[in-house]
């Protein structure tokens, strides 16, 4: 079993999928070691699903060669069928028929007798909370269940390597909290993720490391830490305890640290770009000689969002980030 | 909700096999014969055109037609019950296309077409179960000319016109199903089986006596394939004859499925 993995999950390169004169994909090279969570991340139309769509053998790519566990999956696509889940952007399961009908084909199809997939079934759907719904006809299921079942029917034979595109897209924050949980569970588990997401905060949240991806292209690769660093430096936040000495306190940082720092007025919190750690000290010794208490220090690093800002030279998709933001507030 | 995720590790498959087997791509194409049938189950709708079909045209053409053409609708039963029957397959098996279509156009293919499975089974298993269809309106429409004065002496004969039938119709179905994986909609499948069949249907030996045809239109039925079927049925349900239009449709059934399985299957392929 584990003994056997190899090291490598999935080898991508150059790989080139053209639709009409959109190269919707141009050239992408990927490298997802075993056991590890890979994001690749990107607005919409960046070409995540069908750089999937190759890796998973459902669109034969025009150009470039990928290897899933080192089967090519052009030349050996039943090898790498039986190495792999996929759970789509869109639900791949039967409207018509029930949850647990569901289970049972898909088990049967993976080689389990009606007992075994009957029973598999029934334990997935029981894990991913769909028990009561399992003699409900899937079209009358919400969303957020929909998208369970169709990654607890991925996960029937236990692949060691499981392709998500975009699971959250569109679940509610609990829900997407779920999904995070379950996540984590397979890595656990040893599988091997590759997760597609157009949030920032949710590479962060689960990548080992993350390609991102613009316009058919991987423009930036790396752990999350590494990418937030090669986009540039933390920055120092304070919040003073009187926000009438704001704007003493800006001149304060200007002079101790040379650079200008940015306050937001309602909760008088100050933010200042920070090159040198060591300079702090002499701005907290300075703020104190001033008098000026503070009520919080913090150092955050860069976000997704800047990094993504900075490589691509444009923000994250609008609709997405705007869908984004509805689905907090419905919250 | 991860619970019990975590505890049952990934499985890397101890053998990895490169193609499907033959039992495998029985198996398969069971499992998703299996998978259609639940469907009908749950969607009724599919079960109209074959119940209602066999009263409604029997009833039309038998009284509207049988004085006209034989004397007397008893007349007519033994010339128009097998026609009925071959229109009626005809029209069902078209709707096998249409299915496949409005099915192929919902995400479970994505998942089909991702497992290790037959690349055939999802249009072979559909096909298997549709010809339950066609056996449900083939006996309906036997059950109906016997009811209203049909009484056909071939004796047990009469279950190999009805196996021919549903086998004709199977056939037939490939071609639905290579116009349903490559046309663009349902309605496209729809119109353009229709176009082929009216005329196929209706400039044949079904519904009125060749020797009553222009030579130029005798011609065409008599050539037309389905004249040779609706021939055979007669033969065999009327008569107990075992003839040469059996040997034809037979011929013509496994022609049929030769060229359109395969091309259909491939059609599907490309698309996966």
């Amino acid at each position: 079993m584990p003994s056997t993995l190899p090291d490598r999950a999935i080898e991508a390169d150059g790989l080139v999928k053209v639709f009409g004169t959109n190269r919707a994909v141009d050239g992408v090279d990927l490298r997802v070691d075993t056991g590890t969570v890979y994001g690749v991340l990107g607005p919409n139309g960046a070409g995540k699903t069908t750089t999937i769509s190759m890796l998973a053998t459902l669109l034969r790519p025009d150009g470039g060669n990928a290897r899933i566990f080192g089967h090519d999956v052009v030349g050996e696509p039943h090898t790498v069928r039986q190495l792999i889940g996929v759970t789509g952007q869109y639900a791949s399961v039967d409207e018509k028929v029930s949850g647990i009908e569901n289970m049972i084909v898909f088990g049967r199809l993976l080689g389990l007798s009606h007992r075994a997939a009957k029973l598999k079934g029934r334990e997935l759907l029981e894990a991913f909370g769909l028990a009561e719904a399992a003699k409900r006809p899937v079209g009358k299921y919400s969303g957020g269940m929909r998208r369970r079942l169709d990654l607890a029917s991925s996960l029937i034979a236990h692949p060691p390597l499981i392709f998500l595109d975009e699971p959250t897209t569109g679940l509610d924050p609990r829900t997407r909290g779920q999904m995070w949980d379950v996540i984590r569970g397979l890595v656990a588990g040893g599988s091997t993720v590759l997760l597609t997401t157009q949030y920032l905060d949710e590479a962060d949240q689960l990548a080992d490391r993350i390609a991102v991806i613009d316009r058919g292209r991987v423009v930036a690769e790396g752990t999350a830490d590494e990418l937030k660093s090669s986009v540039g430096t933390a920055a120092l936040q304070l919040r003073l305890a009187d926000t009438a000495q704001t704007a003493v306190a800006l001149t304060v940082i200007e002079q101790v640290l040379g650079v200008s720092a940015t306050a937001t007025p309602e909760a008088a919190r100050i933010t200042a770009p920070m090159g040198d750690p060591d300079r702090v000290t002499d701005l907290l010794l300075a703020l104190r000689e001033r008098g000026i208490p503070l009520a919080e220090v913090s150092v955050t690093k860069p976000t997704l969002d800047e990094v993504f800002l900075t490589i691509t030279g444009h923000a994250t998709d609008d609709a997405a980030s705007a869908e984004h933001e509805t689905e907090e507030v419905a919250a | 909700m991860s619970a019990i995720i975590e505890t049952q590790p990934a499985v890397f498959p101890a053998q990895l096999s490169r193609h499907v087997g033959p039992r495998e791509t029985l198996s398969h194409t069971l499992t998703m014969a299996y998978r259609a049938l639940l469907r009908l189950r749950r969607t009724p709708e599919q079960w109209a055109d074959v119940l209602v079909m066999p009263f409604l045209f029997t009833f039309m053409f038998a009284y509207l037609f049988g004085g006209a053409i034989a004397g007397s609708v008893t007349d007519y039963l033994p010339a128009l019950i097998p026609a009925i029957i071959v229109q009626g397959v005809v029209q069902a098996s078209v709707v096998t296309g249409t299915q496949l279509r409005e099915d192929m156009d919902t995400g479970v293919f994505d998942r089909f077409r991702s497992l290790p499975m037959a690349r055939i089974a999802p249009l072979a298993g559909a096909l298997l179960t549709d010809t339950i269809r066609y056996a449900v309106l083939t006996v309906l429409t036997m059950l109906v000319g016997v009811m209203i004065g049909w009484r056909p002496g071939g004796g047990g004969a009469i279950v190999l016109a009805g196996l021919l039938v549903i086998l004709t119709a199977w056939s037939l179905s490939w071609c639905w199903a290579l116009l349903g994986v490559t046309a663009r909609t349902a309605g496209t499948v729809q119109g353009i089986a229709m176009l082929i069949m009216m005329p196929l249907t209706f400039l044949s030996n079904a519904f009125v006596p060749t020797q009553t045809l222009p030579d130029w239109l005798r011609v065409v039925a008599e050539w037309n394939p389905l004249s040779h079927l609706i021939t055979a049925i007669r033969e065999l349900a009327n008569d107990g004859v075992f003839g040469a239009d059996v040997g034809w449709t037979l011929l013509g059934a496994v022609g049929i499925a030769a060229i359109f399985a395969p091309l259909a299957v491939r059609a599907y392929m490309r698309k996966a």
